[in-house]
């Protein structure tokens, strides 16, 4: 009996389990130790596996004598002593918070709309916000790139107030401003649907008690609504900036030279340069900062929700 | 109830309503634009359509996006469904870690791990390795809507059917597997939106010479970009469209169970 | 020889011990009841019967035969659940011919077994409704002929009326027990409402904390509770602490403090001075402006209404005596357009005879 039942288990989750493994496991600690070994002479990682000038049979080469000719920190090293990566992960933790706080502060009245309208519309309208979301994300991109082009109605008609002042022309496309704006727009569904989910929940009784209890409409937005929904503030903010922060496709095709972030150093350091052990460093880092952020969020949410009861 | 908040809250909700769908809208009509430029409207045109028809290698590459998102995402579900059965019937600590990493790390994270394994194993990458990355990242999404599909099923109708003479195999097929149909279904459809939506991991696994829709028109927004563009777009979204009506007619419990 | 025997049973959840050596037997054609709070272990019992869970210790046996390690679906035994469990993509019918299918009964029989069974039911014409289709009742008919087709040696319940409201839950008990009676199939049913019970029952079993408190028909559960839990548990009942002060052949006496003394029927194994609780009926307690003084074996203390809640059929009085002490008593309102007799401080005076009660040793 009990036998028959681990057997289940393990064809059930065996299968699913072992592909991961192989496909997901495997490549990730391969790549957290690629940051610890030296670039080979034409790109790439450094070989470990090697002829042996003795018998010329493929052996590894590594041994408790010269390990520290394969293994090394200096890539950590490397980036903990030039500026420019620190800075950049800081610019692109700037960008992935403003797209999330841009983002909530769209999402935030649609989410509140959509819980407060009739049970049969509800579907509908959370339906109209994923809908663009299943389009492909390139062509998502490339509209951007058509409205922000430097022919476009929109940089005309900008470009005409500006003048008035005198700062025209300005250009859109292939700035930090296109990469805000496409990340937001990527980016909003994430942020609406846990707000929805979390403010369809709300008691609406708990508003007219504190109505009745004689509190001003902006009261009970900050004082009941707002606390209320922290836990899905938090979810949304999640969901947002941490795809937000490694993005790589977006200011690749509309942020130019000023407005890349980490996602574009790391293809950089490992199609272009082909410093492997260097971009897996960056990767370790960007994942950290993942972790981290994930750690907050979650922390903040169970807090909120804490606070809420 | 309160008419003046509410106008407010309308008009702040269709601003956002129109930020979603404008840029689609715009490359739409653009598809129809008589110009090489998607600058200013010039006039009505089918011409980019029959460019599109005549473009070999768009087609080429779309042919290869659809065979690509067709096989892994049946290979997806299998591997989906049973990650979804197993981390709903017993506790599990690595598959649940394995399947849901995938989806919350960023995508560039997997595509490099990915291109690192494929070298190191001296695998010839191309159309094999994309499928495989694809599958892989696939999964978890499956997983979790057939998990969630599951969630919402009566316990007590697994119970009833043993109670009633099913021996536990048929329990499953006769009563959890129609139960969770839908739940498949939106899960394999999500897995081949997925795959035919994938730019990044693709990107990086692809090697040289394979090529998927996403990699066709990154290369033509990186180089050069004509309308064409827009009207291979334009069709996507068609396709998307149908295929998400087909899911509501076949199992109407599929959409909400993807969100 | 009983037709289903629980012996010394034992079921742990962790460091939670769900049932806890419990023995019974159940004979056949019996409507027999679990009785007793959420938590008490009437369930976990239940499952263990159907299969959904192994006993860690001691024997079930149906007909003699060990149940235990039978896997559900081997065991003559079916459930109808709490929650009915329908199969929501079967219509009526392919969920009544399930277990046949299940049994490998010929398709021509299947057919035929099902109309009968939908017919005893009453359901025959929603044969090919989907169970969202139905109504509660109706869903509940569905469970209960399901779980019949096939003729089980014993049919387990597990508080299948908790979903109606309570005029169904009224009309579904008579259904329930005219159909136990035509089946003829031994029923053993679960569930947390005494009165349900006592109106459903041939035998009760009252449990508690994973034991057996109390095993006997209806009006002896309800008119001689062995413990202060089952007196509780099953109705309204006054629990008055006192102290034998004398025992004689057809009564004792009872010293209940600040109230007075009270005259009770003996009890077997008491001795003077010993501790206990005497309970009584609301409704065995006469309650007046004035009763005569002095009747023959009658106890007699005076009073005043400290709480009345009309109930419609019969007001609740709370009646505080000299001392404090509050007893609950009620009167029928019977007379036509009358609510209630007494006011709240009303004087009034209260009266039972020395055998309405019921003396509980600690």
């Amino acid at each position: 009996m009990a036998r028959s039942k681990n057997l289940a288990k393990w064809l059930i989750s065996g299968p699913p389990l072992l592909y991961l493994i192989f496909f997901f496991a495997i490549p990730t600690a391969m790549m957290a130790f690629a940051a610890f070994r030296f670039p080979g002479d034409y790109g790439g990682l450094m070989p470990l596996f090697g002829a042996d000038p003795a018998t010329g049979k493929n052996v590894l080469l590594v041994n408790s004598h010269n390990w520290h000719d394969y293994l090394t920190l200096d890539n950590f090293a490397r980036f903990f002593q030039e500026a420019v990566y620190i800075e950049l992960f800081i610019k692109s933790f700037g960008y992935a918070l403003l797209t999330t706080l841009l983002c909530l502060l769209a999402s935030y009245p649609l989410a509140w709309l959509i819980a407060r309208s009739p049970k049969k519309w509800r579907d509908l309208l959370v339906l109209l916000v994923i809908l663009p979301f299943w389009s492909n994300f390139l062509i998502r991109v490339y509209a951007w790139m058509i409205i922000l082009g430097p022919q476009g109605y929109f940089a005309k008609l900008v470009n005409t107030v500006l003048g008035v002042v005198g700062i025209a022309p300005q250009q859109f496309l292939f700035t930090p401003f296109a990469v805000i704006i496409v990340l937001v727009y990527v980016h909003l569904p994430f942020m609406v649907l846990p707000l929805y989910a979390n403010l369809e929940k709300h008691d609406m009784a708990l508003l007219d008690a504190a109505q009745d209890l004689g509190a001003s409409r902006w009261q009970r937005f900050w004082k009941v609504t707002w606390p209320l929904s922290l836990p899905g503030v938090y979810a949304g903010a999640a969901l947002v900036f941490i795809p937000a922060l490694g993005i790589f496709a977006v200011p690749d095709l509309v942020g130019g030279t000023d407005g890349i972030m980490i996602g574009n150093l790391i293809k950089q350091q490992f199609l272009d340069s082909r410093d492997w052990p260097f971009g897996s460093v960056l990767s370790i880092m960007l994942t950290l900062s993942v972790l981290i952020m994930a750690g907050l969020m979650a922390m903040l949410g169970r807090g909120g929700k804490r606070n809420a009861l | 109830m309160h008419s003046k908040q509410s106008k407010w809250l309308w008009a702040a909700s269709l601003l956002v309503y129109g930020f979603l769908y404008l840029p689609l809208v715009i490359v739409v009509v653009y598809s129809f634009n008589d110009s090489r430029l998607n600058a200013e409207w010039v006039g009505f045109t089918t011409h980019w359509y029959g460019v599109l028809f005549a473009d070999d290698q768009m087609l080429t590459a779309a042919r290869n996006s659809l065979l690509i998102g067709l096989v892994s995402s049946i290979f997806a579900t299998f591997f989906g469904t049973l990650a979804g059965l197993a981390m709903y019937k017993y506790k599990l600590r690595l598959l649940p870690i394995l399947v849901l990493t995938p989806i919350a790390i960023p995508e560039i994270l997997m595509a490099l791990s990915l291109l690192m394994f494929f070298v190191a194993l001296n695998f010839s990458m191309g159309y094999l390795s994309i499928g495989l990355a694809h599958i892989a990242f696939s999964i978890g999404f499956v997983a979790i809507v057939v998990r969630s599909r599951l969630q919402g099923m009566d316990e007590s109708l697994v119970e009833a059917a043993r109670d009633l003479g099913a021996a536990p195999l048929q329990a499953f097929w006769q009563v959890t597997f129609p139960l969770i149909l839908p739940g498949i279904i939106a899960g394999a459809l999500m897995a081949f939106t997925l795959s035919i939506d994938d730019f990044v991991i693709t990107y990086f696994v692809a090697g040289a010479g394979a090529s998927t829709l996403p990699l066709q028109i990154y290369s033509m927004l990186k180089i050069a970009v004509t309308p064409e563009v827009n009207a291979i777009s334009s069709l996507l979204m068609l396709l998307t469209l149908a295929l998400i009506v087909i899911a509501a007619k076949i199992a109407p419990g599929a959409l909400r169970a993807s969100h | 020889m009983a037709l289903l025997e629980i012996r010394d049973v034992v079921k742990r959840f962790g460091d939670f011990t769900a049932v806890n050596h419990v023995s019974l037997s159940v004979e056949a054609g019996e409507f027999f009841t679990l009785l007793g709070p959420s938590g008490c272990g009437k369930t976990t019992l239940l499952r263990m019967l159907a299969g959904f869970e192994e006993p860690d210790e001691g024997q079930l046996l149906l007909d003699g035969q060990p149940l235990n390690g039978v896997p559900p679906e081997k065991r003559p035994v079916h459930t109808v659940f709490q929650s009915y469990a329908l199969f929501p993509h079967m219509t009526v019918e392919h969920n009544v011919a399930f277990p046949l299918k299940m049994a490998k009964v010929p398709a021509d029989q299947i057919k035929a077994r099902v109309a009968e069974v939908l017919e005893d039911v009453r359901l025959t014409q929603f044969a090919r409704r989907f169970p969202h289709e139905l109504s509660g009742g109706q869903r509940q008919r569905v469970a209960i002929a399901r779980a019949l087709v096939n003729r089980p040696r014993v049919l387990l319940l597990d508080e299948p009326l908790s979903a109606l409201d309570a005029k169904l839950r009224e009309q579904m008990q008579l259904e329930l027990i005219n159909l136990q009676k035509e089946v003829g199939i031994t029923f053993i049913y679960v569930t947390h409402d005494q009165g349900e019970a006592l109106a459903l029952s041939h035998r009760i079993a009252v449990m508690s904390q994973g034991q057996v408190e109390q095993l006997d028909a209806p009006e002896n559960i309800y008119s001689y509770p062995k413990s202060r839990f089952v007196a509780d548990f099953i109705g309204q009942c006054n629990l008055l602490d006192a102290t034998i002060t004398e025992i004689a052949a057809d009564r004792m006496k009872v010293e209940i403090p600040g109230v007075g003394t009270a005259e009770v029927l003996p009890v077997a194994g008491a001795t003077v001075g010993q501790q206990g609780t005497l309970t009584l009926r609301p409704e065995k307690i006469k309650l007046g402006a004035t009763l005569p003084a002095n009747v023959p074996d009658e106890i007699h203390f005076k009073g005043k209404v400290h709480d009345c809640l009309y109930l419609g059929d019969v007001t609740v009085y709370i009646v505080e005596l000299e001392n404090g002490t509050r007893i609950e008593t009620m009167l029928p309102n019977a007379a036509p357009g009358r609510a209630r007799f007494f006011d709240d401080n009303d004087q009034v005076e209260l009266a039972w005879r020395f055998d309405a009660g019921h003396f509980l040793l600690a």
